[in-house]
């Protein structure tokens, strides 16, 4: 059993709870626990960064000084926008030492910057892809758009992602589950973010946007890896809808959801029921492939 | 006893204002051995001059201190003040109070005393100066030009025109460099092959110049006035005395798929090949990493069936020419990036994202579609097209902070030629700024923007990507108050970054000249010396030592020229006598050198020898090492690794860097007591 320290964030413990659900049944299947973050705060998300430099510092770094004192050297952080903001203050705390003793001294903890968080993408390439290809039971055969957003591989400065432009790292995933990814120019573009309440209006056009260039590739599912996309893609159908003046259907899943269906996971522990556009369709399509897979394989 | 003279200069306010010169002058007065000391304005002026010169010969100095600039300035005046006034030149010291006192401190108590330190340290030093006399070298009459694009071919045809002889070195098989692909130049939009071509030929018949192409430097020795220069001829593979050029051999070949080096890869060439027509030599050389015959063990063989003189000769080597030579012009030229650099513009997966070099070949009339708008992917004429400017250039992302020079015009250009050939079309230029400094090339890209309807959009472009065949290009209008825009485009031209070659630092490394951290050749002052090393005899020209546009790369490659002119001059050069020697004393020492040759192994200029040291009937006493004095350049490596110091610089005696040394520490005390 490998155990790896678990920073949920709001999201995965709300609004994108099939992530969770979906990533801890992956892992179960690959011997790994997750353990939480014991009282593990807020990310700061977007808006302390955008008031106070030392505020957006201090509240992901006192939960990443608590992941040191639970021996963690490194953290998945499945949520992109908190990924980002751990990653900042870890990397502000490393590279500066007067940085990280102001810190230590605001959160009250000691703070060595030991514990590393990584995105969802390096721990599937680390722990679960080794050995991914011999568990798949079911390979996804359809065409699909891996999206990442803006935050999964960059700021280049910080992520070190070398093609932070054109990333293709979940499409090498996505081929050893069997599917077909397609080329597209969208991959990291604005969905919209954090205008999804304020101005669904914009959403809608962003969001409309790289739905309409995935459909218009071929696309039967769309990929994602962040709480923020998912639920923009998902959720503001009516204003991409709206937008585009035409409705598309097609679905919006995370990339454990997608392993856990190839590796052949009963959808039910995989949250597939909890989106807002049916993945009913996708997930039929795909179990049409299942079985004139096995005939071809009785064959 | 020694009788020194120190001479305290203020520079102007730049010494005078944060040393108390003064004071200075005065404490130095009390130093032992210090006969005559005075401050002045300006040293170096003319009365200035002339007050060292009485104060030597009044004062019987034997030896003085100049306390003021760097002696990279003005050691040479003082020197010479000194010589003319009958003290060896080698007997005048600079303390530099200027760089290493009052520029980088404050005005304080302490400044001042660190300048009379320096003074000090210099007075212990020139006690232990000796006469030196400089060393004369012959000058090899012969000059080495690397590279044959426009830089090249105009240094060596300005050497050759003033008598004397040139070796012109090419590693393509033609010279002619990167202007031979331009279709035309700006800012009078006349073709550049028209222009370069009489050159080119005027290089092949100059009974001057002897051209090597297809070969590459392979090492250099020795020193200004006396390289030995080492010449790797690349294999042909036709004996160019027999070829007569007839081209039965080029039609014939079987590979003809091979990307095409000076069509940058628009078009396609054989296997065995010349690069265009209007080369220089105009024989062809095969290819050996693409011909069959090389490839797969001797099959194929037919152009060696075709050609009629019997020229192609499978089993030619690589032969390596040695030549010696007084002085190198580097003219190697530059390159730009390929649009794969670009993940933002498709990381070159897009085959209608070109860059600027592609265009020249596309717009040319001798390019693989003669000169007609055809896009690459389909052949179709392009409705609308978009030039990005500074694509990498000045961008610290991409780690590039420079400007590449000469983008801003050549998009222009490309986008007046387009217009030109497809009047219906629609340009679009993203720019940054315009940067039209030159003579006539504000009104060149004036011309651009009002007359060939050109539209220039201030901005941006983050992203391009392919959908239904057409570019859509997303960018930024800043003087629209930021608008996003989206152009779908049918081809994208990128100004991509103009970089050094891919292997500049291995021929500085060859050559020993020093070279900035982008690769381009490093010349030896900003402003006052553009053209010349910090090696001495050799001097740059073109694009090898940034970014250049071609009257610029002619007019360097016309200074280089007058500099070597002004070496071949003399019939002997005098050289500094500041060079290493290895001891030699009495017998039954004979020298402290112990013969461990650790010295030989880490002489950059291999100016160390192995010297027996024998009895009258002949038998060896010992072997040490002995420093060729026509080699060495005083560089001090060898006395630095010297394990009994053997070794000594003439004026860097470890003597004289001791007593600085000690002068320095010694030094509270005696200002105290002074």
């Amino acid at each position: 059993m490998i155990k790896v320290g678990y920073f949920p964030g709001c999201s995965l413990h709300g609004t994108a709870i099939e992530y969770e659900e979906s990533l801890r049944s992956v892992c179960a299947e690959f011997d790994i626990e997750l353990v939480e973050i014991n009282d593990w705060n807020c990310c700061g998300a977007t808006a302390a960064h955008s008031l106070n430099h030392l505020l957006s510092i201090a509240l992901p770094a006192r939960s990443l000084a608590l992941a040191e004192s639970q021996e963690f050297t490194e953290i998945l952080v499945p949520c992109a926008a908190c990924y980002s903001r751990l990653l900042s203050a870890w990397a502000d705390i490393t590279q500066d030492s007067k940085i990280r003793s102001k810190v230590s001294d605001i959160i009250e903890l000691p703070l060595l910057g030991t514990a590393k968080p990584i995105s969802i993408l390096e721990f599937i390439s680390r722990y679960i892809l080794p050995e991914l290809k011999e568990k798949i039971k079911y390979p996804i055969s359809q065409k699909v758009a891996c999206y990442y957003g803006c935050l999964l591989v960059r700021p280049p400065n910080l992520v070190h992602y070398d093609r932070y432009e054109d990333p293709l790292i979940m499409e090498e995933f996505v081929k050893v589950l069997g599917g077909k990814p397609i080329e597209w120019g969208f991959k990291t573009e604005c969905c919209g973010a954090g205008l999804s309440v304020t101005r669904t209006d914009l959403v809608g056009k962003l969001s409309g946007k790289i739905l309409e260039d995935a459909v218009l590739r071929g696309a039967e599912a769309v990929i994602v890896a962040c709480p923020m996309c998912q639920s923009n893609l998902d959720m503001r159908r009516k204003s991409i809808n709206n937008y585009l003046g035409e409705k598309v259907d097609i679905p919006v899943m995370y990339i454990t959801q997608a392993i856990g269906l190839a590796m052949g996971i009963e959808p039910r522990k995989l949250g597939t029921k909890k989106h807002f556009v049916s993945m009913d369709k996708f997930i039929g399509n795909f179990r049409l492939g299942q079985v004139e897979h096995s005939k071809a394989g009785e064959v | 006893m020694s009788r020194i003279g120190v001479f305290v200069c203020h520079c102007g306010e730049n010494i005078g204002a944060t040393v108390d010169c003064k004071k200075v002058a005065e404490l130095s007065a009390g130093l032992h051995g210090v006969v005559h000391s005075v401050d002045y304005k300006y040293m170096c002026s003319d009365p200035g001059q002339t007050m060292i010169k009485d104060a030597i010969k009044e004062k019987k100095l034997d030896g003085i201190v100049v306390a003021a600039c760097s002696p990279r300035m003005h050691e040479p005046t003082f020197r010479k003040a000194a010589q003319e006034s009958g003290l060896n030149a080698f007997l005048c010291e600079m303390a530099n109070l200027r760089e290493h006192c009052s520029w980088v401190h404050l005005k304080d108590d302490s400044t001042t005393e660190k300048a009379f330190e320096l003074i000090h340290m210099l007075v212990e030093k020139v006690k232990k100066n000796k006469p030196l006399f400089p060393i004369k070298v012959p000058v090899t009459k012969t000059a080495l030009v690397l590279g044959g694009g426009i830089a090249g071919i105009q240094s060596a045809l300005d050497i050759a025109n003033s008598g004397h002889q040139v070796i012109l070195v090419e590693k393509d098989p033609s010279i002619g460099g990167h202007m031979a692909q331009l279709s035309e130049t700006f800012p009078t939009l006349d073709c550049s092959q028209c222009i370069l071509t009489p050159r080119m030929v005027e290089v092949a018949q100059h009974p001057n110049i002897k051209l090597i192409t297809y070969a590459e430097l392979e090492a250099v020795e020795g020193f200004v006035g006396n390289f030995k220069v080492k010449i790797r001829q690349k294999a042909k593979s036709v004996d160019e005395k027999i070829c007569n050029g007839c081209g039965d051999c080029t039609t014939k070949c079987p590979i003809k798929k091979i990307p095409d080096e000076f069509n940058a890869g628009m078009g396609y060439r054989a296997a065995i090949y010349v690069p265009f027509p209007q080369a220089v030599p105009n024989k062809p050389v095969i290819d050996r990493a693409h011909c069959t015959w090389y490839l797969k063990g001797g099959k194929c063989g037919l152009c060696e069936k075709v050609c009629p003189t019997g020229a192609i000769n499978y089993q030619q080597e690589d032969e390596i020419l040695t030549f010696e030579v007084g002085a190198i012009v580097a003219a190697t030229g530059f390159d730009i990036k390929g649009t794969d650099f670009f993940p933002e513009y498709g990381y070159g997966k897009y085959k209608n994202v070109i860059n600027g070099l592609q265009f020249e070949r596309l717009a040319s009339a001798s390019g693989p579609t003669l000169g007609e708008m055809k896009r690459p992917s389909d052949g179709k004429t392009p409705e609308t097209i978009v030039f990005i400017a500074c694509a990498g250039s000045r961008d610290s992302a991409k780690g590039i902070d420079y400007c590449s020079k000469i983008c801003c015009m050549y998009t222009a250009k490309h986008a007046m030629l387009y217009k030109h050939k497809v009047h219906s079309g629609k340009a679009y230029v993203f720019y940054m700024d315009i940067r039209a400094g030159g003579k006539n090339y504000e009104e060149f890209v004036r011309r651009a923007i009002e007359e060939d309807d050109v539209s220039y959009v201030r901005g941006r472009v983050s992203k391009i990507y392919e959908r239904n065949g057409k570019l859509i290009v997303k960018g930024v209008d800043t003087l629209l108050n930021s608008m996003p825009m989206e152009i779908e485009a049918d081809m994208v031209v990128l100004a991509t970054a103009v970089v050094a070659n891919h292997d500049s630092e291995q021929i500085a490394q060859k050559m020993h000249i020093s070279y900035d951290a982008y690769h381009f050749f490093a010349e030896a002052h900003p402003k006052l010396k553009p053209v010349e090393t910090n090696t001495a005899g050799i001097m740059l020209a073109g694009a090898c030592q940034a970014p250049k546009d071609i009257p610029e790369s002619v007019s360097q490659g016309s200074g280089a020229a007058s500099k070597v002119s002004c070496l071949f001059s003399q019939d002997v050069l005098t050289r500094e006598p500041l060079i290493a020697e290895v001891n030699r004393s009495a017998p039954p020492l004979y020298s402290t050198c112990v013969g461990c040759f650790l010295c030989q192994s880490v002489c950059p200029y291999m100016a160390i020898e192995t010297e027996e040291i024998r009895m009258r009937d002949g038998s060896l006493i010992k072997e040490v090492a002995r420093i060729n004095p026509g080699l060495c350049q005083g560089c001090g490596t060898c006395v630095a690794l010297c394990r009994s110091k053997s070794i000594d610089i003439h004026g860097y005696t470890h003597q004289q860097i001791f007593s600085e040394v000690v002068a320095l520490f010694n030094r509270r005390e005696e200002y105290e007591t002074v």
